[in-house]
């Protein structure tokens, strides 16, 4: 048993949702399905809920962990939480749904390869679906799960699910929406969660556990190697004297001994000599993995520079971007005020010089004629920086495209941008 | 990838970025299996360098034998700095008072000793081994968790996190606590254990040991516990499953003597592993009112 658990799959899910629509419920059940919630948890949350005066054990105390949310009973910040079962591992980041947490939905889709949108089966498509959608698209999930939950409510109604994937897939036309599923859920009674519903004869999907357990992650198309240096190893030592590492996790393709790496922004050539992980040695590597490699050549890199494959579709490098943001801070995004930005392992002086035009987060429709970014704001702006970046933009890869930007005072985080 | 490569490559990068991004950083280390693995991860994230960190150990004094043995032979082995801050001189120093009674700890009293000695060495990066599934507080902390110039944590204003950039910005006196592995589950960590063949202290596998039983728990019949009359000592089997100072470290039952066995033990069992620790059972958000001044 120790080996099946071990070459396990991660995928990580993200879910929005507002207080009904039944979000809380939902995990609570794939926790408690796939036995993560343990017997003292359970109990400490019985014991918070009666003390509450709830009736019903409130699942949602288990994610809404700090005192402010447990009080006012609404999730603010993301929260993570893990099941695995024996086929994959899952982390979820769980967010709040509201307009007003725009940045913390921003952040939990951030990492995610699914997300999950649900929908109240009474009361259909609403304008927080599209939302949602929308942000899943912008921050590049590549796959969304739609469920519409409490069937059990409109009788397992075959008619009332068909009707809401059509209205989805009419008002979502215009997202760049990725691969969309549907799946015919009750939360609260456990139909198609973990095991298929006898109340949905007629729908001839997977139940949700199981569609998470076998639907395929996609990996990027391009398969070019590319890593951004984060910390060169020089061991002061007689035994490896000469060694000089560049250590840094894949974000791209394959390497393998002997291959030809150009080092951007500066051009330099040369080829792998070792590719190490720990003490161990191998002979190839690939995206996601972190790793130190050798180089034949003795040449200049540091921190920041990026090791690419040596061939004609290189990264671009420039100072100029054109980039969708969403502001994260109180304190108004303003043109020409310089900030600091973060982008793989580089950090540079920027500033942003137009916005062309801000993203009502309702209704998708473009406002221009804007002067500043407000908190939560979504806008594609101009961004210049003060050296160039080596990057590609985010739907090609989300290392090479992303961005933070940090207040040079507060150095808070005050928005993360993706490059076009 | 499998879940456990993808876990260790992350956690190695945050490792890479902690190095650095910072001036001073410093492990935490409390010779339980997460720091053990933090420290691990650390290894091979420098390899052939030695490690860019010193261990820090915080001492309350009444740790259990094994843990202090535990510590200075992997000290030696990785040829690291070891850095302890002790409890006992920040109580004869009188900058914390000592609890008294039947549940006296020490657990609290760490937080002084540990913020004074981030001050007096400078740190300005203390990597911990919490992991977000052990404590619905922990479940919302970020990877880089931002402290002010009083060591606290703002719960209500964490640094949004995206991707896989950290900001690790501060000003002058504040400080960052880094948590590698704050994606993996208690499985997880096992199952790493178990798939790197790490050494760990004695006290993780079944042993003989004189106990008493209080509050629904075994705990280690030691001097530093104050015994009620009525708390008879008896010897049992048992092992730990976290390890924290002797006052509140719960004892399992148990017979497991190898990894393999343990894991089977993690997977069949319906109880958290901090539900052995006292320090949590103070009130309903005791960890996070720890955290806020300055805890782990």
């Amino acid at each position: 048993m120790a080996n099946g658990y071990l070459d396990m799959q991660l995928l990580r899910f993200t879910t929005a949702g507002s207080v009904d629509d039944g979000k809380s419920t939902l995990i609570g059940r794939l926790l408690y399905d796939s036995k993560s919630i343990f017997e003292d948890q359970l109990e400490a949350v019985e014991q918070a809920s009666k003390s509450r005066g709830n009736e019903d054990v409130n699942l949602a105390l288990l994610t809404d962990g700090l005192k402010a949310e447990r009080e006012q009973g609404i999730t603010i910040d993301v929260a993570y939480r893990y099941f695995a079962t024996p086929k994959r591992k899952f982390i979820i980041a769980d967010t709040p749904g509201h307009i007003q947490y725009t940045r913390n939905m921003v952040t939990g889709a951030s990492t995610a390869d699914l997300a999950i949108i649900l929908i109240d089966a009474r009361h259909g498509v609403m304008e927080q679906t599209i939302r949602h959608s929308y942000i899943a698209t912008l921050l590049g999930i590549s796959r969304i799960v739609v469920c519409v939950n409490k069937m059990d409510l409109v009788d397992f109604s075959k008619d009332v699910f068909d009707k809401i994937i059509a209205d989805y897939k009419e008002m979502s036309k215009h997202l760049d929406i990725p691969d969309t599923d549907f799946i015919p859920i009750s939360a609260k009674n456990g139909d198609n969660v973990v095991n298929k519903s006898d109340n949905t004869a007629w729908y001839t999907g997977k139940p949700l556990l199981e569609y998470l357990e076998t639907v395929e992650i996609k990996k990027s198309e391009n398969q070019d190697f590319r890593m951004a240096v984060q910390y060169v190893v020089r061991p002061i030592s007689d035994k490896f004297a000469d060694f000089r590492g560049y250590a840094g996790r894949i974000a791209q393709g394959f390497l393998h001994i002997g291959d030809k790496i150009k080092v951007l922004p500066s051009g330099t050539v040369s080829t792998v000599k070792g590719i190490f992980s720990g003490a161990q040695e191998l002979s190839e590597a690939q995206e996601g993995e972190s790793v130190n490699i050798t180089l034949n050549d003795d040449i200049d890199i540091s921190r920041g520079d990026f090791l690419v494959s040596d061939n004609t579709t290189l990264p671009k490098v420039d100072n100029q971007f054109v980039i969708n943001i969403c502001w994260f801070n109180s304190s108004p995004m303003q043109i020409r005020k310089k900030y600091i930005v973060r982008h793989a392992t580089q950090e540079v002086q920027g500033l942003f010089t137009a916005i062309d035009f801000k993203v009502d987060i309702s209704t998708q429709e473009k406002i221009h004629d804007v002067n500043e970014l407000q908190l939560n704001d979504i806008a594609q702006v101009q961004l210049k920086t003060a050296n160039p970046l080596v990057f590609e933009s985010y739907k090609q890869n989300k290392v090479l495209g992303s961005l933070i930007f940090v207040d040079p005072f507060s150095f808070e985080t005050v928005g993360a941008g993706m490059i076009i | 990838m499998t879940h456990l490569n993808e876990l260790e490559a992350e956690s190695i990068y945050i490792l890479r970025e902690t190095a650095a991004q910072f001036q001073r950083p410093a492990i935490l280390f409390s010779g339980g299996k997460d720091s053990i693995v933090v420290t691990h991860l650390a290894y091979k994230a420098f390899y052939p360098a030695k490690l860019p960190f010193p261990l820090v150990h915080i001492d309350t004094g009444h740790n259990f034998k094994e843990t202090i043995e535990y510590r200075d032979n992997l000290v030696k082995r990785l040829g690291a700095d070891l850095i302890v801050g002790s409890v006992q001189e920040s109580i004869d120093k009188g900058r914390v008072k000592e609890e008294t009674g039947y549940n006296a700890s020490r657990n609290a009293l760490q937080t002084t000793t540990l913020l004074d000695t981030i001050e007096s060495n400078k740190f300005d990066a203390c990597i911990g081994g919490a992991r977000r599934d052990e404590e619905k507080a922990r479940a919302k902390e970020r990877i880089f968790s931002h402290r002010d110039e009083f060591g606290q944590w703002n719960p209500k204003n964490q640094r949004p996190e995206l991707w896989n950039i950290f900001n690790g910005k501060k000003n002058q006196g504040e400080h960052f606590r880094i948590f590698p592995i704050s994606n993996w589950t208690e499985m997880d960590v096992w199952q790493y254990i178990y798939k790197e063949k790490i050494e760990l202290p004695s006290l993780y596998y079944t042993h003989t040991r004189k106990c008493f039983y209080r509050d629904g728990q075994w705990l280690a019949a030691e001097p530093c516990i104050k015994r009620r009359p009525e708390e008879e000592v008896v010897e049992k089997q048992v092992r730990c499953r976290t390890i924290g100072d002797i006052t509140c470290t719960g004892l399992t039952l148990s017979a497991a003597h190898t990894i393999e066995d343990i894991i089977a033990e993690t997977a069949a069992t319906r109880v958290t592993e901090r539900g052995g620790r006292a320090d949590d059972k103070r009130s309903e958000t005791a960890m996070e009112d720890r955290k806020i001044n300055g805890y782990f």
